[in-house]
């Protein structure tokens, strides 16, 4: 593939293009709808697509160990970005599908990326029953709701098939699903499955590894979440090993980083905790992909009493994908132990 | 008279004097004549004038009354190769050729070989046994006696001799020379040597000595 | 002390700026020839693929119904199950006078999109959303201005004339096909596991992109760039080690001076490789730069040919590739080193006090010659025992290089035996001085005679495998593309309503049906064909049985191809066996250039007897030549075929011969490059050998031989040795051509040429080596002839 072609292809993807802020995500939302702090989620619909809204993803990851003992991660993230707030049959269809899959190990990262044109069937969320999929890579709902699912996804040199059970409730972030991502009120439309206990397969190079461990969904969306000013992010999905998890980010802004964070408690209920609280900090940075990326934090939450380490498994979890990022598992150290996923644009 | 070299002058280009200024010099044919001189004093210059191997830049040099300054390039590479004759203190033979065609080289470029001569001249000189050899692996004293035999095979009228046992230690010198001697001799050539040896001098016929570019 | 010695080292520069510009322009132009070949090879390939991807995408393989169209439903059910497709919808649409060729693809999925030389235009909105957009070329758009109900177009050099590419939406309405999908493209990437395709869509068959007779004449095209990449490599290896080595002798009494002033021999060793170093990448770069514009010069001509290939404008620009600059630079350090390494251990090796070798002419170069004549053959040998044990395009490009090599190496001996052999029977004084003389000088020149001997031998060998291709492959592409026009139908049924339609329009209508099979245990084709004269009169047979197209007509005969018939030893009298119960004799074997695989031709009523369902869809056609352009607008209107389904067989061959005709071009400029590097390279060495040559003319001088004469001499000279080395050239470049077309031609493509040979090509060569010689050797011949005697006194005067 050629670099004209992915000059192109990001034009192709509006909600993703390097026009302004990370992925052009800063980019005004004519026609779409904006996200209202007045809406209260409802279920199974808001699972679904939303089409009136620029942009929406799925996103899954996962921290797992395996039979022979060692640490893995994965990804499966469906995007949605729509080129005008409305559906339609066939190549009419104004929205645009990419998917994304990982696996990490602490030295290898396998990457994987499909795209689709909405309109024809070859990729689409339904929300009841649950059913999010591109080509071959699904994420389908085996009960009602998202409580229980399977998962799965291949590229040319891995796959993996796992099924996800859901520990507790769903976690609305920010203000009852709410999310503000800057002081000029940008915000998304956001909630959470953070207590997922995932069994399954992961199939490497080296042949086929069965893991258990813990998955963490995101669903949001928005049609306008980063201001013109901020250049991308740093996002944590923290599970301690008391059971209290912890979400938190940093938008990075040239007027001054905007920060917060949501602590769950271990029986699920949610505290969205005010701008600011969270202090993150990079300690190590590495040469990844021709660039310096930070790959241990410190992050701070005095609230909680929280003062951890935050180190990635493997450095190098690079998805070199059509709009590059970071996105890998991480082990914490410090007041309190556990594992969780990071991601990284912008860098 | 063979040769007349009537007051020749020759200055090199950039040197501030002339190396001949004004200088003659008869010879007779059958006439041996030795040319001493202190080193750089010219005698060299005044003997390739003579062979018409260089320029002059004022008075004339006659070889049997033809005068060398109307001669072009090939005027003078013809006198070369027909009434003279040179021998040089370093031999300068070809060293790409055998000593039977070093030996018969120049007679041949003259048109004037003559196999029975120069057999007789490499037996005279002692070099009937080394045919086949190349310059290179032969001794100086036998190196200059292939260049005598060299000039002596073109029948000259008159052979210029630079130094020839120059290189040579005394023993092997005298024997070139009394070789050189016995040839021009039966030939009935002239001989102008060029030579800072008195005792060499002093064989020949007659001697001039060359200071600060002129004859006394 | 490093300064002083490097100062002295570097002063002998300085004073000889002439042996300077002569060691940095021989490694420059030796390192410009090397990399303009592979510059034009890399950017040749580079183009090729870069056209091929734009209208095929590089996928290499298709989907296609067996018949119509692919329903959408498809294409999402191959997805789905995880194969990694990209749908293509193409067809013609009439705008006003002008055909309009629409290609719509998947931006999302397709490998290759254009650039379109308004950026800033393309929304994607408005590429995907209706009304659309359209990309043309600049002269498309400029037809289409006034089309009122075309989509918006946006200008881009990288698409043929009168194509327009966009979105497979817009496609579907301007072509009013809803829903449907001409091929599937294959991406190159599939996952592992994917269920097979003859399960999940059966309608469907794999086939290649139309492209591969195009690939196969790119590929003889990139053969003989490559195989002249590695010969000019050759020659260029030897100009970098003669001039290197050079500047080691020329030095040879300074270093000695500066061993004996108290300079370590490691300190001297390690300066003069700094030296050799900064000179091979100063003169390495430089020849980068030459060697870009060479390549530039060279390269329309090659955009030319793709052009007329794919209609595609092609950029004949230059990127600089960073493989190209490293291969460039690595060569001049490498050559250099290489070349350098016998200086440096002996500059290491030298004795302080060594008798000043004269001229290395005699015992030493004698015995150098000895080894030269035994490693020589050893060398050739050892090329023919690669080929025989390893085998393979690397065992024929190993004999290739102990057949150059060896050549060069017996070179010497050769020429020294040659010479001493005329000067046996030269009679004249000047003749046996001169022959003499050439002997002596020879251990100077033979690194330059070697590369002029290697250039030569590149000359004539990949001369005549070009001109043996070229003559071969059209009188194939005659006797094989005989019908005007070829049509490919996108079903039997089209295929049965085509044959109708033509019928009555046209002299014949040949149909090419044929079936996969299994011959002689390897997988083929069996054609069935209709007895008609075009066969008889015009099939390539190279063997025949009596009577063969009557038994092939009476389906009592086979015909097979020229590879099966090798493989298998099927010549005319033997039995092969087609299918089950299904045997007949081969009556005639008929050459098949560009194809790796067994074919057999049967009768037509043979082959659908024994074979049910053979497809009906390929035609060759005749028709008067000057009516089948005609024919082939209307064939494309009347059946709304797409471009590539009706091929002008003026049109093929005309591509090939252009591709060949600049291929011509091209060798041919490189060939005079490398005659001019060789001839460059004696030029150098003859000036280097001036000062050691003073000795030797002056005495001849001294007795009364011209410097007129010894000019002419001195060209004779170096004409009698660019001639001798011109006639030992020949037969190494036809042992080189018929390497070339016998093993690496047949273990490249699996199929044998015939060598014609073209001897007013090598009377030229002879002129042309002999005007290298001459003026290689005009410089010294003047500067002798303009002499001024006191210069050559000093050899009298001076002590040497
Ligand atoms: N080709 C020349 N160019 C300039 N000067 C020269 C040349 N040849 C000789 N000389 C100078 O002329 C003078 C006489 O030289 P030469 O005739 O060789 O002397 P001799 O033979 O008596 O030793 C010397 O000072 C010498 O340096
Ligand atoms: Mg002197």
């Amino acid at each position: 593939m050629n670099a004209r072609l992915l000059a192109l292809l990001l034009l192709c993807l509006p909600g993703f293009a390097t026009a302004q802020g990370f992925a052009g995500l800063g980019t005004d939302a004519q026609g779409f709808a904006v996200p209202d702090p007045a809406h209260r989620l409802s279920f199974p619909a808001d699972h679904g697509a939303h089409p009136e809204f620029r942009i929406e993803w799925w996103y899954l990851t996962a921290t797992l160990t395996g039979e022979d003992g060692r640490d893995y991660g994965i990804q499966w993230t469906l995007f949605r970005s729509a080129l005008a707030p409305y559906e339609a049959e066939g190549w009419a269809s104004p929205q645009l599908w990419m998917a994304h899959a990982a696996l990490t190990t602490p030295d290898r990262h396998f990457v994987a990326e499909r795209r689709a044109r909405g309109g024809i069937g070859q990729a689409g969320v339904s929300a009841e029953p649950f059913l999010a999929y591109l080509d071959d890579w699904e994420m389908r709902a085996t009960a009602p709701g998202i409580v229980a699912l399977s998962l799965s996804a291949r590229g040319q040199d891995f796959s993996y098939a796992l099924t996800l059970e859901a520990q507790g409730p769903l976690v609305l972030q920010g203000d009852q699903g709410y999310s503000v991502k800057s002081r000029d009120g940008h915000a998304s439309h956001y909630y959470s499955q953070p207590a997922y206990d995932v069994t399954g397969t992961l199939t490497l190079p080296d042949g086929p590894v069965r893991v258990t461990g813990q998955g963490w969904l995101d669903r949001e969306w928005s049609s306008q979440p980063l201001s013109g000013t901020q250049s991308g992010w740093d996002w944590f999905s923290l599970s301690f090993e008391g059971g209290e998890k912890m979400m938190g980010f940093r938008l990075r802004d040239t007027a001054g980083d905007f920060t917060a964070a949501t602590w769950i408690s271990p029986d699920g209920s949610a505290e969205a905790l005010p701008e600011g609280a969270l202090s993150v900090e990079p300690l190590t940075t590495s040469q990844v992909a021709g660039r310096g990326v930070p790959t241990r934090w410190r992050l701070d939450l005095p609230a909680k009493g929280l003062s951890v380490d935050v180190t990635a498994l493997n450095p190098q979890a690079w998805m070199t994908t059509s709009f590059p990022y970071w996105e890998g598992p991480v082990t914490i150290t410090g007041s309190h132990a556990g594992k969780g996923y990071l991601e990284m644009t912008g860098y | 008279m063979l040769l007349d070299i009537d007051k020749v002058s020759r200055i090199y280009p950039g040197a501030e004097r002339p190396v001949l200024n004004h200088v003659s010099l008869r010879l007779d044919a059958c006439e041996t004549l030795a040319l001493t001189g202190e080193s750089g004093s010219g005698k060299s210059t005044l003997l390739h004038l003579a062979g018409a191997l260089d320029h002059f830049d004022a008075g004339e040099i006659r070889l049997d009354g033809q005068a060398y300054s109307p001669l072009d390039d090939a005027g003078r590479a013809a006198l070369r190769r027909g009434p003279v004759a040179l021998v040089f203190q370093q031999f300068n033979l070809v060293p790409s050729l055998t000593v039977a065609q070093n030996l018969a080289f120049h007679a041949r470029l003259g048109g004037r070989h003559d196999p029975a001569w120069t057999a007789h001249l490499a037996e005279r000189l002692g070099l009937g046994a080394l045919p086949d050899r190349y310059p290179e692996t032969l001794s100086g004293g036998q190196q200059q006696r292939v260049a005598i035999g060299r000039a002596m095979a073109l029948r000259p009228r008159l052979l210029l001799a630079d130094e020839p046992t120059g290189n040579l230690d005394e023993a092997t010198g005298d024997a070139v020379l009394d070789l050189m001697l016995e040839l021009v001799a039966e030939t009935g050539a002239a001989l102008l040597l060029v030579t800072h040896s008195e005792r060499i001098a002093a064989r020949l016929s007659r001697r001039v000595h060359l200071t600060k570019g002129d004859i006394r | 002390m490093i300064a002083a010695a490097l100062g002295a080292l570097l002063s002998h520069w300085r004073r000889q700026p002439g042996q300077f510009a002569t060691l940095v322009l021989g490694l420059a132009l030796a390192t410009a020839l090397w990399s303009a070949v592979q510059a034009i090879n890399a950017e040749a390939r580079a183009s090729y693929a870069r056209a091929a991807a734009q209208l095929g995408g590089d996928a290499g393989l298709v989907l296609k119904a067996r018949s119509g169209a692919i329903p959408l439903a498809t294409y999402v059910a191959l997805r789905r199950a995880g194969w990694q497709v990209s749908p293509v919808l193409e067809g013609r649409t009439r705008i006003g006078q002008t055909s309009l060729r629409i290609l719509g693809v998947d931006g999302l999925t397709y490998p290759v999109m254009p650039a379109s030389e308004t950026t800033d235009a393309t929304d994607p909105a408005a590429i995907l959303l209706p009304p659309g957009r359209l990309f043309v070329t600049p002269a498309t758009a400029e037809a289409l201005a006034n089309a009122p109900d075309l989509p918006p177009r946006i200008t881009t050099p990288d698409l043929p004339e009168g194509v327009a590419l966009t979105d497979i939406g817009t496609a579907e309405r301007l072509l009013a096909r809803t829903g449907e999908i001409t091929r599937l493209l294959v991406l190159p990437d599939q996952p592992a596991g994917l269920p097979p395709l003859s399960q999940l869509a059966p309608d469907l068959e794999l086939s290649e992109t139309g492209q591969g007779d195009v690939a196969r004449l790119t590929d003889s095209f990139h053969l003989n760039l490559t195989a002249f990449g590695l010969l000019s490599f050759a020659v260029g290896l030897f100009i970098v080690h003669g001039t290197a080595g050079l500047a080691f002798e020329q030095r040879r009494a300074m270093f000695r001076t500066l061993r004996a002033l108290g300079l370590p021999a490691r300190t001297l060793t390690l300066l003069v490789l700094g030296e050799l170093l900064a000179l091979a990448l100063l003169s390495g770069l430089l020849g980068l730069v030459l060697g870009y514009f060479v390549a530039a010069v060279l390269l329309p001509d090659v955009a030319a040919t793709l052009r007329g290939l794919y209609g595609a404008p092609v950029e004949g620009g230059l990127t600089l590739r960073p493989a190209w600059v490293a291969s460039g630079l690595g060569m001049a350090v490498g050559g250099a080193l290489l070349a350098g390494v016998q200086g440096v251990v002996k500059v290491a090796r030298m004795p302080i006090l060594a008798a000043p070798g004269l001229l290395a002419w005699s015992g030493a170069a004698r015995r150098g010659r000895w080894r030269m004549a035994l490693a020589g053959p050893a060398l050739m040998l050892g090329g023919v025992l690669a080929l025989w044990q390893v085998g393979g395009l690397l065992g024929g490009f190993m004999l290739l290089g102990g057949l150059m090599l060896g050549a060069a190496l017996l070179l010497p001996p050769l020429l020294a035996g040659l010479l001493a052999l005329g000067g046996r029977c030269a009679t004249g004084v000047t003749g046996q001085w001169l022959l003499a003389d050439l002997r002596a000088q020879l251990p100077g020149l033979t690194l330059a005679l070697m590369a002029l001997l290697l250039a030569l031998a590149t000359n004539v060998g990949v001369g005549t495998m070009v001109s043996s291709f070229r003559l071969t492959f059209t009188g194939w592409l005659d006797q094989r593309l005989t019908s005007e026009l070829y049509i490919y139908a996108e079903s039997d049924r089209q295929g049965a309503a085509l044959e109708d339609w033509l019928r009555p329009r046209t002299e014949a209508v040949l149909p090419i049906r044929y079936a996969e099979a299994e011959l002689a245990g390897a997988p083929g084709r069996i054609y069935g064909i209709v007895d008609h004269a075009t066969y008889r009169d015009n099939w390539p047979i190279i063997a025949a049985a009596p009577g063969g197209w009557d038994r092939v007509a009476d389906s009592t005969g086979v015909l097979v191809n020229e590879q099966l018939a090798r493989r298998e030893g099927l010549w005319p009298g033997t039995t092969l066996t087609l299918g089950p119960g299904w045997q007949a004799e081969v009556v005639g074997v008929y050459s098949d250039y560009g194809n790796p695989n067994a074919q057999a031709i049967v009768a037509m009523p043979a082959l659908l007897a024994h074979v049910p369902n053979v497809p009906n869809r390929q035609f060759g056609i005749r028709i008067a030549p000057e009516k089948a352009p005609t024919l082939a607008a209307e064939l494309r209107a009347a059946f709304d075929l797409p471009e590539t389904s009706v091929v002008d067989n003026a049109a093929v061959k005309a591509a090939s011969l252009a591709i060949f005709e600049k291929t011509f071009v091209v060798t041919a400029a490189l060939n005079v490059l490398t005659l001019g590097v060789a001839g460059f390279a004696i030029l150098t060495s003859l000036l280097t050998l001036w000062t050691m040559r003073l000795p030797h003319v002056a005495p001849v001088w001294a007795m009364g031989m011209t410097r007129k004469a010894l000019a002419r001499i001195e060209i004779l000279r170096s004409l009698a040795l660019a001639g001798l080395t011109a006639l030992l050239a020949l037969p190494l470049g036809l042992v080189l051509a018929k390497v070339l077309l016998d093993v690496i031609n047949v273990t490249a493509f699996g199929w044998q040429l015939p060598m014609y040979l073209f001897p007013l090509d090598w009377l030229r060569l002879l002129a042309l080596a002999l005007l290298a010689g001459a003026l290689a050797a005009a410089l010294p011949a003047t500067r002798l002839r303009r002499l001024p005697p006191a210069d050559l006194l000093k050899v009298f005067a001076h002590e040497r």
